[in-house]
């Protein structure tokens, strides 16, 4: 695509997806935990006892050791957009940058101030102040994550409603901040993030507290943290899984070509299944052009008839378009092919070509006239009206770009499929940890405590596997059906990235090893006060 | 002469526009105040002994936080308001950019993980990234501002504005690093600039250091940080000199807000100093006197207050150096490669409902003060840091 390294697309990416995934280890950590030590706390408070205020600090401890780490690497992403994909900060920064201020000016702040009182205040303020702290950085990093969570929401779903195409400065432009903010893709994204941190911090807790047990130590101190945990768990595992439903309604109705590579449907069928298990079979473009059906898609499938039409279109029968149809139209569900797209595309480019070369001539009427072209209305769907500039990204790929034009299934399925599997496996987890914790038998079922034991790492992967499917599946796109990833990137040259990539790497490694040695001490040596 | 800068001359943009890069100014008045964790950084040798060391890490460690928040808004309002630098800068400069960014990852999980025992690396290692952070970090922002005054080497497409480093046929093309190298186009002035910034954060970071820690129990570290501070004052002074010598003497970039056309003025600071009825010299010659004040107070005397003189001048100082980079006409990015591509707070804002919705936005910030004055106050209220509160395990010391 125009003259771009794509060896340096590739390793920007690369350096991009490592950060954020490094960056993600810790975030939901934050968003979690912070508000269990505040419930912990607000324990405390109300009851004066003393074995609260250890429960709340030794949570607060891991906590802490995370929270600098998780605070640190989010700065990179900020000067990652500027440094590494220039373009698309000034494509985008008009709409972009203006979440992330208002992030630092009414989120970050509250974050990291209150953090100064929660982690050293214990003899500095009063227990109703700390307390308050502590409540207010959980507000604050969970605020926090609702700023970033509608900027990426915008690059998931750009919707006219809140932006205009500005010819005169090759850019988009904000026309309307409430429904920016707004958005449902956003919301959902919000509330799925911090449901699932929640999750996140409900099996650690119980976790930890199980490892306690099975050793027969601290006996007390677990089974009192499980209690709050298994509880808090199971209704953020619940919601995590019913707001993820909503999720998928979100993407199957914005992002078509996404939701095709998840569930790997090569051709679009009406009363689509969901192949829940299953091995999905890369094709060529040409083999795809050719398929008539789904009966080559998958090896060993196991599928669940109509449940993606059901989920995605809320309909028993609604159509779900495949790749297929989504690179070469369908007439019949009226869906453009990508060389229509192309060439409305192209001719949008043409047109603000066309409108500089008359700006420098002097040219009002030429201006007036390519300017008129590049916002002419091209397509309404369903009463909303597209215009010709809205499609100009698919005018930076070429012919050949076809092949390129939707995400690789495979990452996408398997990740997608397997967070989902995960999600399922948290509310069994706490179903069975809450009914044994009902029946007072949660200290001795070693059955259960093994199972949470066992399921520590199992969150931080399906938030790994939830961003893949997120990122992976809006390819090629960095603001899907606008901006292609490759006109986003920084002209520049390819050693520059693979440099600053292997110095994040080297310090994530080192950085990463001294984290985990850290937390693992802290776990060894218990709470204090309580045996 | 033909002008790439698409301006507008709507009176409304430009006022939302001159708000903005006062928003700006003020943020990089304040981060100037807050690198005094940085400066107390470049403090360590001074201590000791452990507890020395302790007393030291636990004072900056409850503040880095803010520098850190500063830094992210102070990039966050750039941002939003001013895209263009975002993409030109960042995306140009590179190395200066990722080594401070780099610098900050660093600092930021050193204080956590330094005096924990099981910290992979060993203590020193930590000390160590806190030292990076606290000079190279700092210099390499101070060299950045100087390069609003001395410009960088760059064009972009006129149309598109995809950027073009390096462009400039009598330059060299190091992705930002030329800016403390390239003496052709004054790496002597931004590198002063560094040493500058450096100076006074160091000198901020003493003042708070004695500020926050017990005087009576830590005489001799005391006693340490004010000779090494008086050292730096020697270094400030020679720095201050040569920054002022440039600022005054320099040719400057210049443009007209009505065509966008940018020049080269003579003395062209030294005339922004002077504008708007001196205003920016008054506030300059005032910040500069309740620096030296507070230094005064504290270093060279004996009272323990000078930080908040000197503080309150650090951000006045900053303040003035952001104004006169962008205000009366001046690109406060300008090119050396091409004039024209300059960026002014014209032709790199955002738009005008976003700088609009953001300066509702901005009607937080006062708010935001006032709280962290607040837990400021609630932090120090019961006096500075002592042996006790450091041997204290109940009041999670670093
Ligand atoms: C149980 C059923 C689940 C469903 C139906 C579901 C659904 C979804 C969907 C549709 C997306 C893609 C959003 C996009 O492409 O824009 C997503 C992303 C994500 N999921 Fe899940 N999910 C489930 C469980 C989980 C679990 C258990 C976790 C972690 C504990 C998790 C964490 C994430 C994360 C971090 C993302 C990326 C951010 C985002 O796009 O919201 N999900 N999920």
């Amino acid at each position: 695509m125009h003259g771009v390294d794509l060896t340096m697309l590739e390793w920007a990416r690369a350096q991009f997806a490592m950060t954020a995934i490094f960056h993600f280890f810790f975030v939901p950590f934050t968003l979690g935990m912070s508000f269990m030590v505040a419930f912990f706390e607000t324990i405390y408070v109300k009851t004066g006892k003393q074995e609260w205020k250890n429960i709340t600090q030794f949570w607060q401890v891991l906590f802490g050791i995370n929270f600098a780490i998780g605070l640190s690497t989010g700065i990179i992403h900020e000067f990652e957009f500027g440094t590494n994909w220039s373009t698309y900060s000034w494509v985008v920064g008009d709409l972009f940058g203006a979440p992330l201020a208002v992030e630092g000016v009414v989120a970050f702040f509250m974050e990291a101030t209150f953090a100064a009182i929660a982690f050293f205040g214990w003899k500095r303020v009063s227990k109703g102040v700390h307390l308050m702290s502590s409540w207010l950085l959980a507000a604050g990093s969970n605020l926090s994550a609702l700023w970033i969570l509608i900027a990426n929401g915008f690059m998931q779903h750009p919707s006219s409603a809140f932006y205009t195409f500005n010819i005169d400065n090759a850019r988009l432009e904000m026309t309307n901040f409430l429904s920016l903010i707004l958005q449902p893709v956003a919301q959902v994204k919000f509330l799925h993030v911090v449901t699932a941190s929640y999750t996140m911090a409900g099996v650690f807790i119980l976790g930890v507290s199980s490892l306690y047990l099975l050793r027969g130590k601290h006996v007390e101190f677990a089974k009192k943290s499980a209690t709050v945990a298994a509880a808090a768990g199971l209704v953020a595992s619940i919601a995590v899984a019913v707001i993820g439903d909503d999720h998928a309604y979100e993407v199957a109705n914005t992002q078509p070509t996404k939701i095709a590579s998840m569930e790997g449907l090569y051709v679009g069928e009406k009363g689509a299944p969901i192949v829940a298990v299953g091995i999905p079979k890369s094709h060529t473009i040409e083999e795809i052009k050719n398929m008539k059906d789904n009966e080559d898609s998958f090896t060993m499938p196991i599928a669940i008839p109509h449940l993606l039409s059901i989920l995605g279109k809320r309909s028993f029968d609604g159509f779900v378009p495949g790749i297929k149809d989504l690179v070469y139209g369908n007439e019949k569900y009226g869906i453009w092919s990508f060389e229509k797209l192309r060439a409305e595309g192209a001719r949008a480019i043409k047109d603000m070509n066309d409108y500089h070369i008359a700006k420098k001539a002097g040219d009002k009427a030429a201006m007036d006239a390519a300017e008129k072209d590049f916002h002419a209305i091209v397509a309404n769907v369903d009463g909303v009206k597209i215009e010709r500039a809205e499609l100009m990204g698919y005018g930076y790929f070429s012919a050949e770009d076809a092949k390129h034009i939707f995400p690789p299934v495979a990452p996408v399925f398997y990740s997608f499929h397997l967070m989902v599997g995960l999600g399922f496996w948290f509310i069994l987890l706490f179903v069975l940890a809450y009914a044994s914790v009902l029946k007072g038998t949660f200290v001795n079922n070693t059955f259960v405590q093994k199972a949470a034991l066992y399921s520590i790492p199992l969150p931080w992967i399906a938030t790994s596997l939830g961003w893949m499917s997120a990122e992976i599946g809006r390819q090629p796109w960095t603001v899907f059906g606008i901006l292609p990833t490759a006109h986003s990137v920084t002209p520049i040259n390819l050693t520059n990235v693979q440099a600053t990539f292997f110095m994040f790497m080297a310090a994530f490694v080192i950085l990463g090893i001294a984290e985990l040695k850290m937390l693992f001490t802290v776990v060894k040596s218990g709470p204090k006060g309580a045996h | 002469m033909e002008t790439w800068a698409g301006i507008t001359t709507n009176e409304t943009m430009f006022l939302w526009q001159e708000y903005w890069w006062l928003i700006v100014a003020v943020l990089g008045g304040l981060f100037v105040l807050m690198t005094f964790v940085q400066g107390g950084q470049s403090l360590f040798h001074t201590a000791k002994t452990d507890i020395e060391e302790k007393a030291m890490i636990n004072s900056l460690g409850r503040k880095w936080e803010l520098t850190f928040t500063t830094l992210v808004m102070f990039g966050g309002a750039l941002y939003a308001a001013f895209p263009l630098f975002y993409a030109v800068s960042f995306g140009g400069a590179y190395w200066v950019w990722m080594l401070i960014l780099f610098g900050f990852v660093l600092q930021a999980v050193s204080y956590e993980y330094i005096n924990n025992p099981n910290n992979f690396i060993g203590k020193g290692a930590y000390k160590a990234f806190l030292y990076f952070n606290g000079v190279t970090s700092v210099i390499l922002v101070g060299a950045a501002v100087g390069t609003f005054f001395t410009g960088s080497n760059f064009s972009f497409d006129p149309a598109t504005k995809i950027l073009a480093w390096g462009t400039a046929t009598d330059g060299m093309d190091l992705r930002g690093l030329e800016a403390a190298l390239d003496f052709g186009h004054g790496a002597w002035f931004n590198l002063a600039f560094g040493v500058l910034l450096f100076a006074i954060a160091r000198l901020l970071g003493a003042l708070w250091l004695v500020n926050d820690i017990d005087n009576n129990e830590f005489p001799e570290l005391v006693a340490r940080i004010r000779a090494t501070a008086k050292k730096c004052f020697v270094v400030f002074l020679a720095a201050l000199v040569v920054v002022l010598y440039g600022l005054v003497m320099m040719k400057g970039y210049s443009y007209d807000i009505h065509t966008g056309v940018v020049s080269m003025v003579e003395h062209k600071y030294l005339a922004n100093l002077m504008a708007y009825g001196f205003i920016p010299l008054i506030v300059f010659l005032i910040g500069a006197v309740l620096f030296l004040l507070g230094i005064f107070q504290s270093i060279f005397g004996t009272s323990t207050g000078g930080i908040k003189l000197s503080g309150l001048g650090a951000v006045l100082i900053g303040i003035v150096v952001f104004a006169i980079a962008g205000f009366n006409g001046t690109p406060y990015y300008p090119s050396y490669a091409d004039l024209q591509s300059s960026l002014t707070i014209q032709n790199s804002s955002g738009s005008l409902n976003t700088l609009e919705v953001m300066g509702g936005v901005s009607v937080a910030v006062p708010f935001v003060l006032g709280y962290i004055a607040y837990v400021w106050y609630q932090m120090k209220k019961d006096g500075p840091i002592t042996k006790e509160e450091l041997a204290d395990p109940d009041s999670h010391a670093y």
